[in-house]
């Protein structure tokens, strides 16, 4: 499995009330979510947001919520992959119940640069800045993990057993 | 290597003599909660189960809180989806809005939860239960869907924090002051993954609702779970509330913690969180005058009968500040007739204040009050972040119920202190 696409770039501690903020909330439906996605950190996102594209971020990405709105409306956006330094935990498992491919990586996080051209490899946790011409290892998932991931989600995983 | 408090019972919980930090371990559930938001979610995707069957009908327990009396016409279609799926399955502890209230209030008044359970809900704030010496944690609606079907979750297991509390808080000093503090102290992200753990002679002096308001917020240090020692509080509090078997988990002697903090209650200042962070933390002696337009009061934070009755105390026989909006919210129906039979109710509103009907409202910017560009409000909510009571340009300063009282009659950031209390 794998993802490329443009970056979208944010820093530290990026809350689900950023993400999809709460007065959205009266709705689950990810289209209508997506289009509300980091509308108050970064109100062009959801114009410049194309499918395939991947999203960076510094320590404790999505703190704060339970809301699975939020890794919900980053898929529905387009996002097909989110590179942080460290995710905030309730979002990590959300990220993964749902298939939103999340992965951890200091060094990524660190040296990737909004608009850099960027490519995951979700199998070895390799991490490719094509723009820069670099790669970093990030953190690949333990089998448990990748078993729910694989599955499309915890639903299809439970399903299947 | 022993094991701590919170991996005693998730050992339990799995069937498991002994686990350790790190292991991926599948357990056995004793409560699945949901609210008129995450609830809808985990029911469609309980539906893509294609399984019609539920876990424990008795142990599945439905709350409408977030956008409720309903808000507008979508949050009355989700709560309606709710309390269908919760008619349909026969579910015991669905509570309509004449016998509910914010669930982490209501979930303990209503004896559902005790020592020893598994506990997880689709709401952060899920850990609250941690005061009663059970392992709860906040997940999001595909595990509660999950759970809701077959009775399990899976997770890691936690490594832990140890906060070994001293000594008694001083005067105005309340479970607020204390878990402000620590986040100032650890950061919001310094327990991420972990345990808190809180142990020592300490917590004799902190009363239930002040360790309900301190587990309630280890979630904004990242904790995956807060956790207190149970003592004879605990045990008469559950006497009291429930008539469910408990099960008392120590940690062992040598339990292994990443970290140890000492911390003695008497040296805790009045403490306030600054926006957008609740780890931007200063005490109320070094603030200089900060002017405020919206005061709350409530929350599955500090919405308890002892946050009125401090917060009446520090407001009877005042007014709150000529053109300042006080919202008071008590956290639960039964709180809600308590303060009211107590005479707390109508301290407020001789003070100037509006109560509200138990909901979420203001907490998340939902209804009730929610701010615009420019405003600042002082609440007893648990979080601050940009644009959570409403407009991306206000604000919102983080407080004990002491200390939004004493603001919400001088109309700036004060203490009772300041009121000569
Ligand atoms: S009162 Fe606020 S923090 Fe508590 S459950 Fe409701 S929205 Fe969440």
């Amino acid at each position: 499995m794998k993802a490329k696409g443009q970056v979208h770039r944010y820093g530290d501690n990026v809350d689900t009330d950023v993400i999809i903020p709460a007065r959205y909330l009266n709705t689950s439906d990810p289209k209508e979510l997506a289009e509300k996605c980091m509308i108050d950190i970064d109100k062009d996102f959801i114009v410049k947001v194309k499918p395939g594209d991947i999203m960076v971020a510094g320590k404790n990405f999505g703190c704060g919520s339970s809301r699975e709105h939020a890794p919900i409306a980053i898929k529905a956006s387009g996002i097909s992959c989110v590179i942080a330094e460290t995710f905030a935990r309730i979002f990590y498992r959300n990220s993964i119940n749902i298939g939103l491919p999340i992965i951890e990586c200091e060094e990524a996080s660190k040296d990737i640069e909004a608009n850099d051209e960027v490519e995951v490899d979700f199998d070895s946790g390799k991490i490719y800045n094509l723009t820069k011409n670099k790669h970093y290892q990030g953190q690949a998932f333990p089998d448990f993990m990748q078993r729910i991931i694989k599955a499309e989600g915890l639903i299809n995983y439970i399903k299947q057993r | 290597m022993g094991m701590t408090m919170t991996q005693k019972i998730l050992a339990a919980h799995a069937g498991l003599e002994k686990v350790s930090s790190g292991q991926l371990i599948e357990v056995n559930l004793d409560i699945v909660l949901g609210n008129d938001v995450t609830a809808p979610v985990a029911i469609r995707e309980m539906e893509k189960l294609n399984t019609k069957k539920i876990f424990d009908k008795d142990k599945i327990a439905l709350v409408p809180d977030h956008f409720t009396p309903n808000k507008d016409i979508k949050s009355a279609e989700n709560c309606k989806c709710m309390r269908e799926f919760a008619i349909d399955h026969d579910i015991t502890n669905y509570f309509e809005i004449g016998e509910m209230g914010i669930e982490h209030a209501l979930l303990p008044e209503k004896g559902l939860v005790v020592a020893g359970d598994v506990i997880i809900g689709a709401d952060s704030h899920t850990c609250t239960y941690g005061a009663l010496g059970a392992f709860s944690t906040g997940v999001g609606s595909t595990d509660m869907a999950a759970g809701m079907a077959t009775g399990q979750a899976w997770f890691k297991v936690p490594s832990a924090l140890r906060f070994i509390l001293t000594g008694k808080p001083s005067k105005w000093v309340s479970g607020k002051d204390i878990i402000l503090h620590i986040i100032g102290m650890i950061g919001v992200d310094g327990a991420r993954y972990k345990s808190m753990e809180f142990v020592g002679d300490g917590i004799e002096n902190l009363t239930m609702d002040d360790r309900f308001t301190i587990a309630n917020m280890a979630i904004e240090a990242g904790a995956k779970n807060g956790i207190f020692k149970v003592d004879r509080n605990t045990i008469k509090y559950m006497n009291e509330h429930s008539v469910k078997p408990y099960t008392i988990y120590r940690a062992d002697e040598d339990a292994v913690y990443d970290e140890n903090y000492e911390i003695d209650l008497s040296k805790i200042r009045p403490t306030i969180a600054f926006p957008h962070l609740p780890e931007n933390t200063h005490t109320i002696d070094n603030i200089e005058d900060i002017k405020i337009d919206q005061v709350v009061i409530g929350s599955c934070t500090n919405g308890r009968l002892d946050d009125l009755r401090i917060a009446a105390k520090v407001m009877e026989g005042r007014t709150v500040a000529k053109g300042m909006r006080v919202i008071v919210f008590p956290a639960t129906q039964k709180i809600y007739l308590q303060a009211l039979e107590e005479g707390l109710l109508s301290t407020f509103i001789k003070a100037g204040a509006v109560v509200s009907t138990p909901t979420c409202g203001p907490c998340l910017g939902g209804h009730m009050g929610v701010l615009a560009a420019g405003e600042r409000a002082v609440s007893t909510t648990n979080r601050n972040f940009v644009g959570r009571m409403g407009h991306v340009e206000s604000e919102v300063y983080l407080a004990s119920p002491a200390i939004a009282a004493a603001s919400a009659v001088t109309g700036k950031i004060s203490g009772p202190e300041e009121l000569g209390l």
